[in-house]
């Protein structure tokens, strides 16, 4: 029953052994160890998981690692390393968008696809991007002032 | 030289969190690694009367499954606060649940496989036949006799009665001209870290070495517990606490899924990896708060109080987790008379065991219900005497000329100014202008309100001899090792385990201010038993006041051995050596001079130690305080409310908090905003609930209110520094106040809102819903 995929994973062509009830989450980190992708719940609420598929944010505790056949994924490993961090990491850090750091990498990315589709976001439009995406450490403001701060750069 | 302390830097644990380079327990594999599900029940209350395991044991890829019957030589969850005086009654509570379950979510069977999806497919045949028993969920009809009797060994289901104390409350109300009460619902609550709980487990069969990758904020307490438990010894477990995903208090317990792993990983010999998902997670993992609450205070016509009066049923959940005793008691109890003279005190907390998951530590944990009950109440007590509720608290508060202040309860608060930052707090909202704002808006039949909340907490758990005096398990100081390397770069090593507060940061400031030194070269070290010397752990807002005094205490005998060495290598003598500028310096002739990196190479090489000097730049240092620290506050939230749907906006929220220094002022406003928000979740839309018969309707996160940035308010954080004298940083906590001021702060603006209806209280979470019942029965709004 297990079928082979290939996907584009942070610019790389890879091949995967799945079963078709494998989530995309799960393909990720246990088969490419791309574990800053986190699992948060269990129903699509958290958006710790948040990554990538041909450049929108999905959730990829909801996305069948099957339907990535031929597509294209962008996870928080693909979009800066501590030497070279991309603007909204670096945004995070200087705005203490954090604590815990286990929402970041789904906030990041869901805030890189408003970004690219809303360029310069109003606070309100801030906080209803992060409608799926949910912080318990931080009251949420530090993150809304980090998207501002990125907004502000580009 | 700048100093860092005070200096809100960037923080250290960053990059790695924020390029997905962390690592969380989950993310943790370790060679020939097996999967464990634990096979929970469905039922609040039964008897089970047989496991069949032969079609999950005979499926493919399972290893092993194991019923309580195999648990032969383990012992039982602990419990570790064993509150005196109180009749306590600790019932066993086995790993793996025998011929009873108690809640939805207590464990009768493990199965390890090698994968996770093998293990789950084969957890759906385990095939367990049980017969329901009656169940109870609310704590105070747990008490009733007709109520389900939980466990055989504790009739009435009642856990201990506990009183605290202090003048003669019945003379004071016999005597009192104005008395007011409330019934007060502190409902349940889903900690909800974002990372669930996580365990990998490996044991060396050769060595007998244990060593368990747990989310834990107490890594020393789980070696601790995990070694009594398993039969271990102490010093053949080794507990790894990696990054951690938040906690509130849910990763404080000693559970028993994290010791089956260990346990599975010794039976099977090979390393096992356990992991919860949310909907497991919220009937698995402790709850917060679940008191029923009867308040009263009374006082005179001028606002003057002079007493209160409790009578608590607080929820225990079906078995005592670790430190859920202490909660409703000495960390709830002892807060009755909050920021105020309350000259006669009086409460009784009955815990009570329910057929619910175990209730225990919660942010803020036993504070937040003392402080709601306590302002809720001033509120109340303002509107019968007829003046405004902040002429009430100015009149109540205790001054800073009376502090150190024993309060009735027999605690005694260390410092602080309550009326400055009460007024700061007025003064930044506005007060008066608002009054006359609401006014208008009441001619306009717009329904606005005004909540002030003052708190006052206990924090920086605290002193060891008073840990032991009230049954605390352990002990409460904290430890580090400063080691300095022959190139002057320095580790620090914790005993205590942050995961957010953002301590690899703060206590590295202080460890660079000490030594002179580049931040880049300390690196702070935590959570693992086998490097980090003794410690308590991060809870009780006591990391920085406990745990960063020990830092700074075995920093400061580092650099009082370098001055030693300093001055031999400088050949002056030892009181003529100074700090200064960033270098040890003869007095009088500062170009004579060893920076620390110097001193740390002689130190290390020792080829010029003067006599008597041992070699080496490394110190530990243990601080035990002499008292608790006291943070306290004042916070003021203006609200209005939707009369046609019951909806409340929250218009406005300012804070006041005093925490005494800060050394990173962007961590301290980062743990208040977070406090804040989940406090306000607390009061408008969390709550976990239960049917009757003990099912958790809340069960996943679609039906569980977790705040969302679209329904916060901005915070307006304000702050004021008073040092507390019991520790050599005077830092006091700040990790809790949030939740600890926002719940009655927004409860108190909502029923000003709604004062013309004649409103008194509203049980919360204060959903649209029952604002809108509680406007219906007042006779308002209705069309």
């Amino acid at each position: 029953m297990r079928r082979t995929i290939s996907l584009t994973v942070n610019g790389v062509s890879r091949d995967l052994n799945v079963e078709p009830r494998t989530l995309l989450v799960h393909a990720l980190r246990e088969q490419l160890d791309l574990t800053g992708t986190h699992v948060g719940c269990d129903t699509t609420q958290c958006g710790a998981c948040t990554v990538h598929l041909d450049g929108r944010a999905v959730k990829s505790c909801n996305v069948l690692a099957v339907q990535a056949e031929g597509r294209d994924v962008r996870t928080i490993e693909g979009m800066g390393t501590p030497d070279a961090l991309h603007p909204l990491q670096t945004a995070f850090w200087e705005k203490h968008g954090l604590q815990c750091g286990f929402c970041t990498p789904g906030m990041i990315m869901t805030a890189a696809d408003l970004l690219s589709s809303n360029p310069a976001p109003s606070e309100a439009e801030i906080r209803h991007a992060f409608q799926g995406n949910l912080c318990r450490c931080t009251g949420y403001q530090k993150i809304v002032e980090a998207v501002q701060a990125a907004a502000a750069q580009r | 030289m700048a100093t860092l302390f005070g200096s809100g830097i960037r923080r250290r644990e960053d990059p790695r969190l924020l390029t997905g380079t962390g690592l969380f327990t989950d993310d943790l594999k370790l060679a020939g690694m097996t999967y464990m599900v634990v096979v929970r029940s469905p039922y609040a209350h039964a008897t089970v009367r047989r496991i069949d395991k032969a079609a999950a044991a005979a499926a493919p890829g399972v290893l092993a499954v194991f019923t309580s019957a195999d648990l032969t030589g383990i012992g039982t969850v602990l419990c570790a606060w064993n509150v005196p005086d109180s009749d306590l009654k600790v019932p066993a509570h086995p790993l793996l649940a025998a011929e009873r379950v108690r809640y939805v979510g207590d464990g009768v069977a493990i199965v390890i496989a090698d994968s996770p999806e093998a293990a789950r497919d084969a957890a759906e045949l385990v095939d367990v036949d049980y017969d329901p028993l009656p169940a109870v969920v609310d704590p105070e009809k747990a008490t009733r006799s007709d109520a389900p009797t939980l466990h055989a060994d504790v009739p009435g289901n009642v856990a201990f009665t506990w009183t605290v104390a202090g003048g003669d409350a019945d003379a004071a109300f016999a005597a009192a001209p104005v008395k007011v009460d409330l019934r007060i619902v502190q409902q349940r609550l889903l900690p909800t870290a974002m990372e669930p709980r996580a365990a990998v487990a490996s044991h060396n069969a050769a060595t007998g070495q244990l060593t368990l990758w747990t989310t834990s904020q107490n890594p020393h307490i789980h070696r601790f517990l995990a070694s009594v438990t398993l039969g271990v010894p102490e010093h053949k477990v080794r507990v790894i606490s990696p990054d951690v995903g938040g906690g509130f208090g849910s990763k404080i317990p000693c559970y028993a899924d994290e010791l089956l792993a260990s346990f599975a990983a010794m039976r099977v010999g090979r390393p096992v990896r356990w992991t919860e998902d949310r909907s497991e997670n919220y009937k698995a993992t402790i709850h917060g708060r679940d008191h029923i609450e009867y308040v009263e205070m009374c006082g005179n016509g001028d606002g003057t109080i002079t007493g209160l009066r409790t009578r608590v049923f607080a929820g225990l959940g079906a078995y005592a987790s670790t430190a859920a005793p202490g909660v409703p008691t000495i960390l709830h109890g002892l807060m009755y008379s909050g920021s105020y003279r309350i000259p006669n005190i009086h409460g009784v907390v009955k815990g009570v065991y329910t057929t619910t998951t175990p209730v225990d530590a919660y942010r803020g944990a036993g504070r937040p219900e003392a402080t709601f009950l306590v302002e809720r109440l001033v509120d109340t007590f303002a509107r019968a005497v007829g003046l405004d509720p902040a002429d009430v608290r100015r009149r109540n508060l205790i001054t800073k000329d009376e502090m150190p202040y024993t309060v009735a309860t027999g605690i005694t608060y260390d410092s602080g100014d309550y009326h400055t930052a009460f007024d700061k707090a007025l003064a930044a909202i506005g007060y008066d202008a608002f009054r006359a704002e609401q006014a208008k808006a009441r001619e306009q039949g717009r329904y606005v309100g005004i909540g002030l909340s003052t708190y006052t907490e206990i924090c920086g758990l605290g002193p060891s001899q008073v840990a032991g005096a009230v049954g605390f398990g352990g002990g409460l100081y904290e430890s580090a090792i400063v080691r300095v390397y022959p190139t002057g770069v320095v580790r620090v090593y914790i005993g205590t385990r942050p995961h957010g507060q953002g301590e690899e940061t703060t206590f590295a400031q202080i460890v660079a201010d000490e030594f002179g030194v580049p931040i880049e070269n300390v690196e702070v070290v935590a959570g693992d038993t086998e490097s980090t010397p003794q410690g308590w752990g991060t809870y009780g807002s006591r990391t920085t006041a406990v745990g960063g005094s020990a830092v700074v205490l075995a920093a400061r005998k580092v650099k009082e051995k370098a001055r030693k060495l300093a001055a031999h290598l400088l050949e002056a003598g030892e009181d003529d050596v100074e700090w200064q500028d960033g270098a040890f310096r003869v007095k009088g002739s500062p170009a004579q001079s060893k920076s620390f990196a110097d001193v740390a190479l002689m130190a290390n090489v020792a080829w010029n130690m003067p006599a008597g000097l041992e070699p080496g730049l490394e110190a530990s240092a243990f601080f035990d305080p002499s008292n608790f620290v006291y943070p306290y506050g004042t916070h003021i939230s203006t609200v209005e409310v939707d009369i046609e749907t019951g909806a409340v906006s929250v218009l406005r929220y300012v804070c006041v908090d005093d925490c005494g220094p800060h050394i990173n002022p962007m961590i301290v406003e980062g743990q208040v905003h977070g406090g804040v928000i989940q406090g306000i979740g607390e009061a408008l839309q969390e709550m976990a609930v239960y049917t009757d018969d003990g099912q958790l309707l809340t069960g996943t996160m679609m039906d569980y209110a977790v705040p969302k940035a679209s329904q916060m308010p901005r915070i307006e954080s304000h702050f004021t520094y008073t040092a507390s004298p019991v520790n050599p940083l005077g830092v006091k906590g700040i990790g809790e106040a949030g939740t600890i001021a926002s719940v009655a702060c927004i409860a108190n603006a909502v029923c000003d809102a709604l004062a013309p209806f004649g409103i008194r209280h509203i049980d919360k979470p204060l959903t649209p819903a029952r604002v809108w019942a509680a406007i219906q029965q007042a006779g308002g709004g209705a069309r």
